[in-house]
């Protein structure tokens, strides 16, 4: 069974996103902001993570940078799912080493084509 | 729904597109034609039928015709045909026509575009292949309405999100408000037509490739076998297919064969002896094999 770090500051954004992972038979865990998912991937890295860009303490493309310069930094596969919606924010996320991008609100339809397209499922 | 009602609307739609619809697809019915009920403010249902049998209301008739048809469509949708289409199609193409160095290709159930521009995005990705080359996509539909919005080419967030690429995205779109537009070279490269499946295509000029991909699945036998064997003669005799996931012609004619190997993918009977070529699209079509 695949892993996949839900990483955002809205309970109930996490909520719906476990849920749809949960569905497409991931075993998911959640991280608050950056600096928690930086821990956890330190601990235990996952084979995925679904990343918000807005939160407190450590953003999601910081975080996504300072994993990529970490120990085997290739890993893991990255999906930024946010509401920054522009193509300026999309080409600094690929360029910090996103796999693929989910502009909110989504439904199961695109993190289910998107997790496909970056071969999860 | 009345039966009655129900009855003419299935043999109404049988004649116009084409259309084979059950009771089972009563819900269906129900579902697509309501918005056309509460656009035109008739009564309900019933009232609707009743202008159809009437018969005068000509933009009614394209109104239901349109709701009936329209399917909802992804960029890359199955990925797979799109991998064949770039791994293996292409390349035995690129070789077989390195001379006239032209290539013409139809989506012919293009709907609001993402298949014909799809197709397009993988030229482009071939871009330093295709230098020199002509290459046609050409893509047709029944429905006047989703051909202004393929040639438009402006998607929602939703609709470039179920499919395409972030990469993709980024390289061949621009943001336009909180719409996504194909960019004007992508645009270029496709030629969108209003065309009945049902009447005769064969203006349109012939094909190296075709997509005809879950249209089928909504006629009947005959109609199919009509439908792919006109195909077929717009194809040389190398020409390829590709279809649904769920449909084949198997059964249904033996213009056509699939390809060993490639799901979805068929070729000419004909196209038998050109065939020999040491690759996955070599092989020979297995139909053809068979009836030897």
């Amino acid at each position: 069974m695949k892993s996949c770090l839900v990483v955002d500051d809205s309970r109930v954004i996490r909520k719906v996103a476990r849920q749809i992972l949960e569905d497409l038979r991931f075993e998911t865990f959640e991280a608050v902001d950056g600096q928690e998912a930086l821990n956890i991937c330190r601990n235990r890295m996952p084979d995925a993570i679904l990343l918000d860009w807005n939160m407190p303490v450590m953003n999601g493309i910081d975080f996504l940078r300072q994993r990529r310069l970490e120990k085997g930094g290739s890993s893991p596969v990255v999906v930024f799912c946010t509401t920054e919606n522009d193509i300026k924010h999309i080409t600094e996320a690929i360029q910090a080493g996103a796999n693929e991008y989910i502009m909110k609100p989504f439904d199961r339809e695109i993190i289910e084509t998107k997790f496909l397209e970056v071969g999860l499922v | 729904m009345k039966p009655a009602d129900f009855e003419f609307l299935a043999s109404f739609l049988k004649s116009t597109s084409g259309l084979v619809i059950g009771p089972d697809k009563m819900y269906l019915v129900e579902s697509r034609l309501m918005p056309i009920v509460r656009k035109r403010n008739l009564p309900g249902l019933p009232e609707l039928v009743n202008a159809l049998r009437i018969g005068k209301d000509v933009a009614l008739t394209q109104d239901v015709m349109e709701a009936m048809t329209t399917n909802e469509s992804f960029f890359f949708r199955d990925k797979t045909p799109f991998n064949n289409l770039r791994n293996e199609v292409l390349p035995k193409l690129l070789e077989a026509r390195k001379n006239q160095r032209q290539l013409r290709i139809w989506s012919a159930a293009a709907s609001t575009g993402q298949e014909p521009y799809t197709v397009a995005m993988v030229l482009k990705e071939m871009a330093a292949t295709f230098q020199g080359w002509r290459t046609d996509i050409v893509g047709t539909d029944i429905s006047r309405e989703v051909l202004e919005k393929a040639r438009a080419g402006m998607y929602s967030q939703f609709e470039v999100q179920r499919g395409l690429p972030i990469q993709m995205l980024v390289k061949y779109f621009k943001q336009i408000g909180e719409m996504w537009q194909g960019d004007s070279s992508l645009r270029a490269m496709v030629t969108l037509k209003e065309a009945n499946l049902l009447t005769s295509f064969s203006g349109l000029g012939t094909f190296d490739i075709i997509f005809c991909r879950n249209v089928l699945i909504y006629f009947e036998q005959a109609t199919k076998k009509d439908i792919l064997e006109r195909m077929a003669k717009q194809m040389p005799a190398d020409g390829i297919l590709f279809l649904g996931a769920a449909e084949t012609v198997i059964g249904l004619t033996d213009a056509l064969a699939p390809l060993k190997g490639l799901r979805g993918v068929y070729t000419k009977v004909s196209a038998e002896s050109s065939m020999a070529k040491p690759s996955a699209l070599a092989s020979m079509p297995i139909k053809a094999a068979a009836s030897r």
